[in-house]
């Protein structure tokens, strides 16, 4: 059956209206940082680029120690990252094949466990923090979040399609142990399910606000969120320049994402899909 | 068997040391960081703690404080008010979008998946400081539109509905595209011979949409409502940003989780902060269960 031309033009528009309202709110960010304060200020609003850009970033850049902000965020996501990533195909890959007493209720707990909301222990959380001296150290962001059960979960699924398990009965009969079997059999396999985890680790640790909120105390620890919502909070006269800084905090993100959206995008799919 | 069951199961799990090794990380640390602080906070909704002196054990009075505080109920109002506004013309968006994306002759899938996807990674900092700049009330761009429509002004942050429809349209922004692209992902699970064998039975396109595509997308739009049932009641970070920990002029943005912070981390008052932890999670648990049964119920006969 063909389509009248008619329909494939409504759907299109459908598409690119729908397209500029979601990408207008970037623009609109991008179109404010290369503004004057005063600029954005004024009325009706300016909707083109202005020549302001470098000197707002050089205002951020001098206000707070932004870069620093930046290097905080990144080592706390990448180690958390990489933690995630080793534990959970760990355990992901044990849970996929390997067959030992308690497996079906240490599995049931796990699950259990994804559907307690955080909120509930945030004082306590915060309570333990204290007692052990965590508080204003990057242990108390990383610690907790270096495994979890939705990777160990997302890990085991992907494990069970994909690792033969005639190959890890060649790794036994040459005498191998489970650990000399996950890094010379499983890990090399399970690399492409890596993209979709760590991608997904990395964005939600850069994106933390609550918790860091709470047990950051020390400026030079703040994560890139906390310092924004500082740069907010003080500075809300200069607004271009707080602009500026959230530009600057999300362009790093984007281009993670730009790299790994395919894959990413149809994992997310498929793990709502799938159940 | 020779060996009695008792010897057996020690010596299996013994032969098993190193796969409990690979999976004790996660339950060691959901003990310390899951457990023990669901335990904690039961014992802290019991009592007055400032978090410096001493506990004292003070019974239900943070519960019936809890249940008597107006403030308390009109954080858990709004979240429910913001949560409607926000979900319902969110997947009605996202059905649409993910229809359009699966008609057979759009081309530049991938394109659009990705565009319409975009604003879910970015951080909610981020987005909550763009959008008190797009509703700003004397120079915000959304104001200027109005008065090109010649519509009356809004001073968005200040009334009571313009805050909400502040932080509701944050949140359609965020997720529409994340579920088109779980509706899409629904879609195109439908097998096509479906569709085809009721054409063969005479069914017009509106039946077969009705019959065939709504049913089989149930299990995934209660997928989707689940979800923002859950992101919905735990809205902190776009209120807090945009209006700070008091919910704006009246505490019209005021949440139940920015209540919970504010009680507990700007007030310290951590034994009721514990308290309200536990009424947001049986607020939770219930309202996610009557979703589940209202989506759910009709086919499941």
């Amino acid at each position: 059956m063909k389509q009248s031309k008619f329909t494939s033009f409504i759907l299109y528009l459908g598409l690119a209206i729908g397209l500029m309202i979601s990408m207008f709110p970037f623009y609109w960010l991008i179109v404010m940082s290369t503004r004057t304060t005063s600029d954005i200020y004024q009325f009706p609003p300016k909707l083109w680029f202005g020549g302001e850009l470098w000197n707002n970033i050089s205002r951020v850049m001098t206000q707070i120690d932004f870069f620093g902000a930046f290097l905080n965020t990144l080592f706390v996501a990448t180690a958390v990252t990489v933690l995630v990533l080793f534990f959970d195909s760990l355990a992901g890959f044990a849970f996929a094949k390997y067959e030992f007493p308690g497996k079906k209720i240490l599995f049931v707990i796990l699950l259990t466990t994804m559907m307690v909301p955080s909120q509930l222990s945030l004082v306590p959380s915060f309570v333990i923090m204290a007692e052990l001296g965590w508080v204003g150290t990057f242990k108390a962001l990383i610690i907790p979040g270096m495994v979890n059960a939705f990777g160990i979960f997302w890990i085991r699924q992907y494990a069970e399609g994909s690792i033969p398990s005639e190959l890890l009965d060649a790794g036994r009969m040459d005498g191998a142990g489970f650990f000399r079997i996950y890094f010379n059999v499983a890990l090399p396999i399970l690399r492409p399910a890596f993209a979709f985890l760590g991608a997904f680790t990395f964005i939600g640790v850069w994106n933390d606000y609550l918790w860091p909120l709470i047990v950051l105390t020390d400026e030079k620890k703040y994560t890139l969120q906390i310092a924004l919502s500082q740069l907010n909070g003080l500075y809300n006269t200069d607004y271009s320049m707080i602009i500026a800084g959230t530009l600057l905090a999300i362009i790093p993100l984007i281009i993670m994402f730009l790299f790994v959206s395919k894959q990413f995008i149809s994992d997310i799919a498929a793990g709502a899909i799938k159940d | 068997m020779p060996v009695p069951p008792k010897r057996q199961l020690a010596k299996e799990i013994w032969k098993n040391r190193a796969v409990y090794t690979a999976i004790s990380p996660f339950y060691l640390l959901f003990a310390v960081f899951g457990l023990f602080p669901i335990g904690f906070s039961l014992y802290l909704a019991f009592h007055k703690w400032d978090g410096i002196g001493e506990m004292t054990f003070n019974g239900f009075n943070n519960s019936s404080y809890m249940l008597t505080d107006p403030e308390f109920w009109q954080a858990v109002g709004n979240t429910f008010m913001i949560w409607i506004y926000s979900t319902i013309p969110m997947l009605f968006f996202a059905l649409i979008v993910a229809f359009l994306l699966h008609a057979p002759f759009i081309r530049f899938k991938t394109f659009f998946r990705i565009g319409f996807f975009l604003p879910n990674v970015t951080s909610i900092v981020a987005v909550s400081i763009i959008f008190a700049a797009l509703f700003a009330n004397n120079y915000g761009i959304l104001n200027y539109v109005m008065g090109v429509f010649n519509l009356p002004l809004v001073a968005w942050l200040d009334v009571p509905w313009g805050i909400k429809a502040a932080l509701s349209s944050m949140v359609i922004w965020r997720w529409t595209g994340y579920n088109a692209v779980i509706y899409l992902a629904g879609l195109q699970s439908i097998p096509t011979t479906l569709y085809e064998a009721a054409k063969i039975d005479g069914a017009t396109g509106i039946q077969s949409f009705f019959r065939i595509t709504i049913p089989l997308l149930r299990p995934v739009i209660l997928f989707t409502v689940i979800t923002s049932t859950i992101g919905g009641m735990q809205l902190f970070t776009e209120p807090q940003i945009l209006l700070g920990n008091n919910g704006g002029t009246g505490g019209a943005g005021m949440t139940i989780v920015l209540y919970l912070y504010r009680e507990s981390f700007i007030n310290n008052y951590f034994g009721y902060g514990a308290t309200v932890g536990w009424g947001m999670f049986l607020i939770i648990a219930l309202f996610s269960f009557i979703n589940w049964k209202i989506v759910q119920g009709p086919s499941s006969k």
